[in-house]
């Protein structure tokens, strides 16, 4: 279900994803977020969490405004994010910690983000291509909360990362035959890399 | 313009030579690189052509290029105008256009978002015409709140007289800026960019449509005095009456435009009765709209570059007997990102036959696999239509919808038909 930011966000739900947007629009999500307080006790109940982009940036400890001054995020991630000093524009692609499985992903990142990671968040991929977190490594995650600069969009682009981020619910999945997804897959990463 | 200063003279004469240039070298329209050869020699050159003239601004996300034809259109009624018509809307292009009419005392510029300050800044024109904002090219362009926000700062400086589409709120609310304003009903198909209020963040009330309101800080919709039905293909003027548009060009959004253009030439002392002929001639603009024929079919080019400009171009779309192809490319005009693919509903194409094609026609084909939308791949028109016209002899007509460089190689395709 779509929840818009004037609705206040059920906590039963099994998986949460989290989109990017312009700044403005990303203090507002934010605050919101943080005085509804549905997707913290959804992820305190064991949820899965996706955020993308600026959705990434808000669910950490804190993020960087217009002028890099910290606002609180909702603190479910833990992450730090300001601002660097030039804007990661352009293809990227990761490893996936193979501990989590997810293979190698393709995307496109837009963000003037730089996010560091706290003890409790693990990086969610080597950077190959791109910059994502500072060059090194890409996203983050913490239990099944997870965050990625990766839009394009991650999941279609990705399909053994959609299965990850299914299996955390449902278990391990049987394989679909290839499709347009893999085809996807395949030419951005013959492009890129 | 005769008084222009002689360095002035000098570099809009240099500029006019390097646009003559790159037509006769077939690089191009001419239109960018002259205005680029004069800037070097004269900083100034823009505020310097535009003295002494009364000129119309048209910025938009979507529709700048038709508006500012049309708008150019029924300004001719009163001699003539400067315009650039082939789009190349940064300042560059402006001093190109301005210094090839001289004499032209009326002008009308289509301007790039994002130079639309600077510009208004340096012309002082006697209007702006402001359409819609909804996202673009993201990897490139600025976000669209801050657009708003530096429009609305750039009035609020100016004496110039804003006509606005009331109906798209972050529009509106930059419109809002300025002194003296014509609000026109203009519509807002894509909404998916306007939930947030642009004053403070709020969630805007939206219903009935086109109304719109800021329950937290109490912003609304100004009341325009121009609207468009649709329905009726009707421009209601601001003292009530009711004008068929019968306009050559397809489609709500050019409804929409034409109202604009007939409420700028109003304030030109344009009577809509004046106006409207000369709105319903055209019937392309720079290849946008025009038909092709090939192989017996008819085809139809329609540019859309973005997802709100996706969703006029599937509402201006034949019948659903007629086939239409998809082309994508991400190049930089294009933007390097095709996620906004993603931002397109494209179930209303299941009742009809779909082909793809473009670089990025892997993109588009898996998007259309998660909408349902059966299709078939291509490398270019003419191999598509070859193959429709095999299968079924009796075809007449295919629309083609393409997102920037990918129109243009169509276009190019066939001798860059106007």
């Amino acid at each position: 279900m779509h929840v818009h930011s004037s609705d206040s966000v059920p906590v039963e739900g099994d998986i949460y994803l989290l989109g990017g947007g312009e700044d403005r629009p990303q203090i507002l999500a934010a605050d919101r977020l943080r005085s509804d307080g549905g997707l913290k006790r959804a992820a305190e109940r064991g949820a899965t969490v996706l955020a993308v982009c600026a959705g990434y940036q808000i669910i950490g400890q804190s993020y960087g405004d217009d002028d890099d001054n910290p606002l609180p995020g909702v603190g479910i991630l833990d992450i730090h994010s300001g601002r660097g000093e030039s804007r990661a524009v352009g293809e990227i692609v990761a490893d996936v910690d193979p501990e989590i499985g997810g293979g190698r992903i393709t995307g496109f990142e837009n963000h003037q983000g730089r996010t560091t990671l706290g003890p409790s968040a693990k990086p969610l991929a080597r950077t190959l291509k791109g910059i994502g977190n500072d060059g090194q490594t890409e996203g983050a995650y913490q239990g099944r909360v997870l965050g990625t600069y990766l839009h394009g969009p991650a999941l279609p682009r990705n399909p053994a990362f959609a299965d990850l981020l299914l299996s955390t619910r449902v278990g391990q999945l049987p394989p679909l035959p290839p499709s347009w997804g893999e085809r996807l897959h395949e030419e951005r990463l013959a492009a890129v890399m | 313009m005769s008084e222009l200063p002689l360095r002035a003279q000098l570099a809009s004469a240099l500029g006019k030579g390097a646009a003559t240039l790159s037509r006769a070298t077939g690089r191009g329209d001419g239109s960018v690189i002259g205005g680029r050869v004069a800037l070097k020699v004269e900083p100034e050159l823009l505020a310097k052509l535009a003295q002494g003239r009364r000129l119309t601004l048209v910025s938009a996300t979507n529709g700048k290029t038709t508006t500012t034809r049309l708008i150019a259109s029924a300004l001719r009624e009163l001699g003539e105008i400067a315009t650039n018509e082939q789009g190349a809307n940064m300042p560059t292009g402006h001093i190109t256009a301005l210094a090839a009419k001289p004499s032209a005392r009326n002008g009308v510029l289509e301007v790039d978002e994002k130079y639309l300050p600077q510009v208004l800044e340096a012309t002082a024109p006697a209007a702006v015409v402001l359409m819609n904002l909804s996202r673009d090219q993201m990897d490139r362009a600025s976000e669209i709140n801050l657009l708003a926000k530096k429009w609305r700062e750039a009035l609020q400086k100016s004496e110039t007289h804003v006509v606005a589409n009331a109906d798209d709120p972050l529009v509106a609310w930059a419109g809002l800026g300025a002194r003296h304003a014509t609000w026109v009903s203009a519509g807002q198909r894509w909404k998916e960019d306007s939930w947030c209020c642009p004053e403070c963040g709020g969630h805007l009330k939206r219903d009935p449509d086109p109304h719109w309101e800021c329950p937290e800080c109490g912003l609304s919709r100004p009341e325009a005095s121009w609207s468009v039905d649709n329905e009726a293909d009707v421009v209601v003027t601001p003292d009530g009456q009711r004008m068929r548009l019968e306009l050559s060009l397809p489609g709500g959004a050019n409804q929409a435009n034409a109202a604009i253009a007939m409420a700028t030439a109003t304030a030109y002392g344009i009577h809509p009765k004046q106006s409207l002929p000369r709105l319903r001639e055209i019937r392309s603009v720079a290849g946008r709209y025009t038909s092709v024929v090939t192989n017996g079919v008819e085809v139809r080019l329609l540019l859309a570059k973005n997802p709100a400009g996706w969703l006029e171009s599937f509402a201006v779309l034949g019948p659903p007997r007629i086939p239409v192809i998809l082309s994508v490319n991400a190049q930089i005009p294009d933007g390097k990102d095709t996620s906004w693919l993603w931002d397109v509903d494209y179930s209303v194409l299941r009742d009809r036959r779909v082909f793809v094609m473009g670089e990025r026609r892997t993109d588009l084909a898996l998007r259309l696999e998660t909408d349902e939308v059966a299709f078939e791949i291509g490398d270019d028109v003419a191999g598509i239509v070859t193959k429709l016209k095999t299968e079924h002899p009796e075809i007449t007509k295919v629309d083609v919808i393409a997102n920037y460089t990918a129109f243009q190689q169509i276009r190019t395709a066939y001798g860059r038909v106007q």
